[in-house]
């Protein structure tokens, strides 16, 4: 294998990456799960049979595979389906906001962390601190100040994300800045800016993009959470997190409201985390030997 | 060691001052006048008046805060204003509940991820290895709310195995008081036994392929004896570092645990006074919250460099 693989011209490590997860058949079926519900999602206007607000009392706890309501509808007649196709549009919409918000936020105090030891200590201490606060105190608090809200729920997931950003880039600066290409940079003469920018930044993006599709199924876990206690997305619109809670009123009476949420977030979530767990080992030469 | 201690001490010392500032200023930029709250009905000037001076509400905050530090460090940390109970008795009756829960959780979560992840990495590629891994992804994936709705839903009230709420006080009936914590705290362990297991088997994994395992099995130990002895020490080091960097997880999970099964915790304590706007019960509760996580951390690393001699040294350098 080692002799083939020297004989073949040398490709990029992105399109070695790639092809790595694509061999995988696990991996292709996550990355089928997640076009699924990124079109579903998107598409919702069109796709979703239903209005998903639109109450029709006399029609409440239909059972799954009544014509017309293929997953049942809830206590107030609202299509089961319809709702999650909506629902994973907010989960999805969360979960990219989040890990967006600790990205813009992590990645520049990670780098400095990393790059300039003077800074590092303050930036740690501060890092602990964040970490010190359990996430949904933190976002109780947040719901408390600002209110209830889709935006607000995405800013407090990121927050709790930032540290686990800072850690990441602050090792992977770390790592870079002692490389000889680094040094070789600073002895040419290049800025502590143009470094970052051009020659760690860079080189830690695949850290990065596997932080971030953890990142990911968290922060739409964490959204469902709070939609469940009452501090996420507000009523009506349509959350997988306010389905659940709903429907735990109702759940023996019936069950398929509060079954298929949970399934939606658990295959979405499922989906991201096979995704992240194949990149990482694509992108890992210790784990391919394994 | 002793100047690792001091220096650690010195750090949560550091920690814990700041999150008590950083409550005392978050409840203050809370919306809406405590005093309002606290009038109901009544709401002309005189009673506001009359209210805001009985609360100390007048003063400025730096005296406010003092009040607040000094009261809190001889243990009185006010009274409710919704019942008027002192909030010390409601979180003394609060935190044993869920403390029990979270113990409870941990010692499960730990059985199962260290088994289940010794068992992978001693059975590599075959099919134990397979279903340890997919019920480690199942652990991550899953809404942990939505397993313990579906218990209720199918073991509680279906098959009628365990209560679907409620709770009872250890000292009045150990028995009933397991048989309603024992499906709460499976269900709040199934993600920390999940990331148990992953770093048990990758960690066990590292050491069957070092030198001086390969030493022990060349020296003719039995496979078993090798495994047993040196992934318990692992994995002890390992299960103390998840419980350390999942516990911030482990609390919060907690709170949306109690609100399922209505357990009458710390969570359930949390949740309400939010909703209530109870602020001396807000304050209160994360600044427990606060304290506890920073005590059981640096626990968590004096216990670390204890199993682990290597943090102790260079702790010492």
């Amino acid at each position: 294998m080692a002799v083939v693989e020297a004989l073949v011209p040398p490709r990029s490590n992105s399109r070695r990456v790639v092809r790595r997860v694509l061999r995988n058949p696990l991996a292709i079926t996550g990355l089928a799960v997640l076009a699924i519900a990124v079109v579903l999602a998107v598409f919702a206007n069109w796709l979703a049979p239903h209005d998903p607000t639109q109450t029709q009392l006399g029609n409440a706890f239909a059972p799954p595979g009544t014509a017309g309501h293929l997953l049942g509808t809830d206590d107030l007649g609202r299509d089961v389906l319809s709702r999650i196709m909506f629902g994973l549009r907010a989960s999805l919409h969360v979960g990219i906001l989040a890990v967006a918000f600790s990205l813009v936020i992590g990645v520049p105090l990670g780098l400095i962390a990393g790059y300039f030891r003077a800074i590092d200590a303050l930036i740690s201490r501060l890092t602990d601190l964040v970490l010190a606060f359990p996430f949904l105190i933190l976002a109780v608090g947040l719901a408390a100040i600002r209110g209830a809200s889709l935006g607000n729920a995405a800013i407090a997931i990121g927050i709790a994300q930032i540290p686990g950003m800072i850690r990441i880039v602050r090792s992977e600066t770390l790592r870079l800045k002692s490389l000889d290409f680094v040094s070789a940079a600073i002895v040419e003469g290049a800025g502590d800016a143009w470094i970052l920018g051009r020659h760690i930044l860079p080189n830690a993006g695949s850290a990065l993009i596997v932080q971030a599709t953890v990142g990911i199924p968290a922060a739409i876990l964490g959204e469902a959470v709070l939609s469940f206690l009452g501090l996420g997305i507000q009523p009506p619109a349509p959350s997988l997190g306010t389905m659940l809670s709903d429907a735990q009123q109702f759940a023996s009476r019936a069950p398929w409201a509060a079954v298929m949420p949970g399934v939606a977030i658990m295959l979405l979530t499922l989906a991201f985390n096979i995704v992240g767990d194949s990149l990482r080992d694509a992108l890992d030469p210790k784990a391919s030997r394994r | 060691m002793r100047r690792y201690l001091l220096n650690r001490l010195w750090q949560s010392l550091v920690t814990l001052v700041l999150a008590t500032i950083v409550v005392f200023v978050g409840v203050r930029a809370l919306p809406g006048d405590p005093a309002l709250a606290l009038a109901g009905e009544e709401r002309d000037p005189e009673s506001l008046r009359a209210i805001r001076q009985q609360y100390g509400l007048d003063q400025s905050w730096l005296v406010q805060f003092w009040k607040f530090v000094s009261h809190a460090a001889r243990g009185d940390l006010g009274e409710s204003i919704r019942t008027g109970t002192p909030v010390r008795s409601m979180i003394l009756s609060a935190l044993p509940v869920t403390i029990e829960l979270s113990v409870l959780a941990i010692v499960i979560a730990s059985v199962i991820g260290v088994g289940a992840g010794v068992l992978a990495a001693v059975r590599r590629g075959g099919p134990a290895e397979w279903a340890a891994n997919g019920l480690a992804l199942l652990g991550l994936s899953v809404p942990h709310f939505w397993l313990g709705l579906m218990a209720i839903l199918y073991l509680s009230v279906a098959l009628g195995l365990f209560p679907a709420s409620g709770f009872v006080p250890f000292f009045t009936n150990p028995v009933a008081n397991l048989h309603h914590l024992i499906l709460p705290a499976v269900i709040l362990g199934t993600g920390l036994a999940a990331v148990i297991m992953r770093q048990t088997r990758s960690s066990m994994l590292d050491a069957l392929s070092a030198d001086y395992i390969r030493t022990a099995e060349a020296k003719g130990l039995p496979p078993k004896a090798v495994i047993g002895k040196h992934a318990l020490r692992n994995s002890l080091i390992v299960v103390v570092t998840i419980v350390g960097l999942q516990l911030g997880a482990l609390i919060s999970g907690a709170v949306v645990t109690e609100r399922i099964f209505a357990l009458p915790g710390f969570g359930k304590l949390t949740v309400d006074a939010v909703f209530q706007r109870d602020y001396p019960v807000i304050q209160a509760v994360v600044l427990v919250t606060a304290t506890a996580y920073i005590v059981i951390n640096l626990l968590v690393d004096l216990l670390y460099s204890v199993i682990d001699p290597r943090i102790r040294v260079r702790g010492e350098a």
